[in-house]
């Protein structure tokens, strides 16, 4: 666990360097995430201590976000000037974008495939 | 309780962690208990669950913070350990990395417009139109654009989780409904509509959906801090 954390917290850390030291708005979790990604590339494999830990610990990710869900909470007085319209216009533009989004990814799939099919 | 108790109640990290953790745990049970139903998605319930303990306990969201904040951190961690999922699946990412690509800059570009002209067909005021272009990027991002495109970076922060929760109820329900069956645009939709919050919800689906999830989200950041103060430019002007 020790050096799960140790690789997870390390790639963390050179992603928050990076993103601060050129001002970049990316958050340094992300670029870590790339960073580690990018490693297990190069490295052809993943270490032992993280590909026995992380499936662990992501089946728990929901956890992370309660914190964050309980704070509406602190949120209410801005949300609830105009409360309809506000849940309507993130309904709406959240299903919109799931929409697009899956129907543009299963098309370039299907189109991908056609080629593929063909000699 | 005597008055010395309670100021322990609000002053000790002890509660707030001990409150997530039993939170979650109950959401987790009552997920099991309806087979995974969408809409008990345990940030939701979880969630609920602990704004109604935080009221009966006379906690506010900063004392209760004190100690979520520690469960909060792991987010950057776990965040990086998406990595690993996505490596397993790297043969699934070569065969289909232009269309997934494609489609992250398509997704990214449709959450900006949609909250946009959304917001604007409901004649929302200015701010808070402004404060929901960004609402598909994971937090940090979302409140980094609206500060630069003149949002409210607090009520940015409130419509990108409400956003995450939506999106991670509605997304399995919808693309059933469609008869898209595969992980990957399950994956990569919730990504990019739902962040965080939604690749938590799909982990709990497939391995396979959830590595996607996490290459989704933290590209849509990306794209959508570069996209969204110019398309928001562009929409209002």
């Amino acid at each position: 666990m020790i050096e799960t954390f140790l690789w997870l917290l390390g790639y963390q850390f050179a992603g928050e360097l990076l993103a601060r030291s050129l001002g970049w708005p990316i958050p340094g979790a992300v670029l870590g995430m790339l960073f580690l990604f990018l490693t297990l590339c190069v490295r052809k494999g993943i270490p032992d201590t993280l590909r026995h830990n992380v499936p662990r610990l992501m089946t728990h990710m929901s956890l992370l976000f309660i914190p964050a869900g309980a704070g509406i909470l602190a949120f209410w007085p801005l949300l609830a000037e105009r409360p309809l319209a506000m849940a309507a216009v993130l309904l709406l533009s959240t299903l919109a974008t799931l929409l697009i989004s899956a129907l543009t990814l299963t098309l370039l799939l299907r189109r991908q495939q056609g080629r593929k099919a063909r000699p | 309780m005597t008055p010395a108790l309670h100021e322990w109640l609000r002053q000790s990290p002890l509660t707030g962690i001990f409150l997530t953790l039993l939170a979650y745990r109950v959401a987790l049970s009552i997920s099991r208990r309806y087979h995974g139903h969408p809409l008990a998605n345990t940030v939701l319930v979880g969630a609920a669950l602990l704004i109604v303990s935080l009221l009966a306990l006379g906690l506010s969201f900063d004392e209760y913070f004190r100690g979520a904040s520690f469960i909060q951190f792991l987010l950057g961690p776990v965040t990086v350990a998406l990595a690993i999922p996505l490596y397993n699946n790297l043969a699934r990412l070569k065969r289909s990395a232009f269309a997934i690509l494609c489609s992250i800059v398509v997704g990214s570009i449709a959450g900006v417009a949609s909250a946009v002209l959304i917001a604007v067909a409901f004649d929302l005021p200015p701010q808070i139109v402004l404060s929901l272009a960004p609402r598909s990027a994971t937090t940090p991002i979302a409140i980094g654009v609206a500060e630069a495109i003149g949002g409210i970076p607090t009520l940015a922060a409130a419509f990108v989780i409400v956003t995450g929760i939506i999106g991670a109820v509605l997304a399995r329900p919808l693309l059933t409904l469609l008869r898209m069956n595969d992980d990957v645009v399950l994956g990569v939709a919730t990504g990019i509509a739902a962040h965080g919050i939604g690749t938590a919800r799909v982990f709990q689906i497939s391995e396979t959906a959830g590595a996607f999830a996490g290459l989704a989200m933290g590209l849509t950041g990306f794209v959508t801090a570069v996209v969204a103060p110019l398309l928001v430019h562009f929409l209002l002007s």
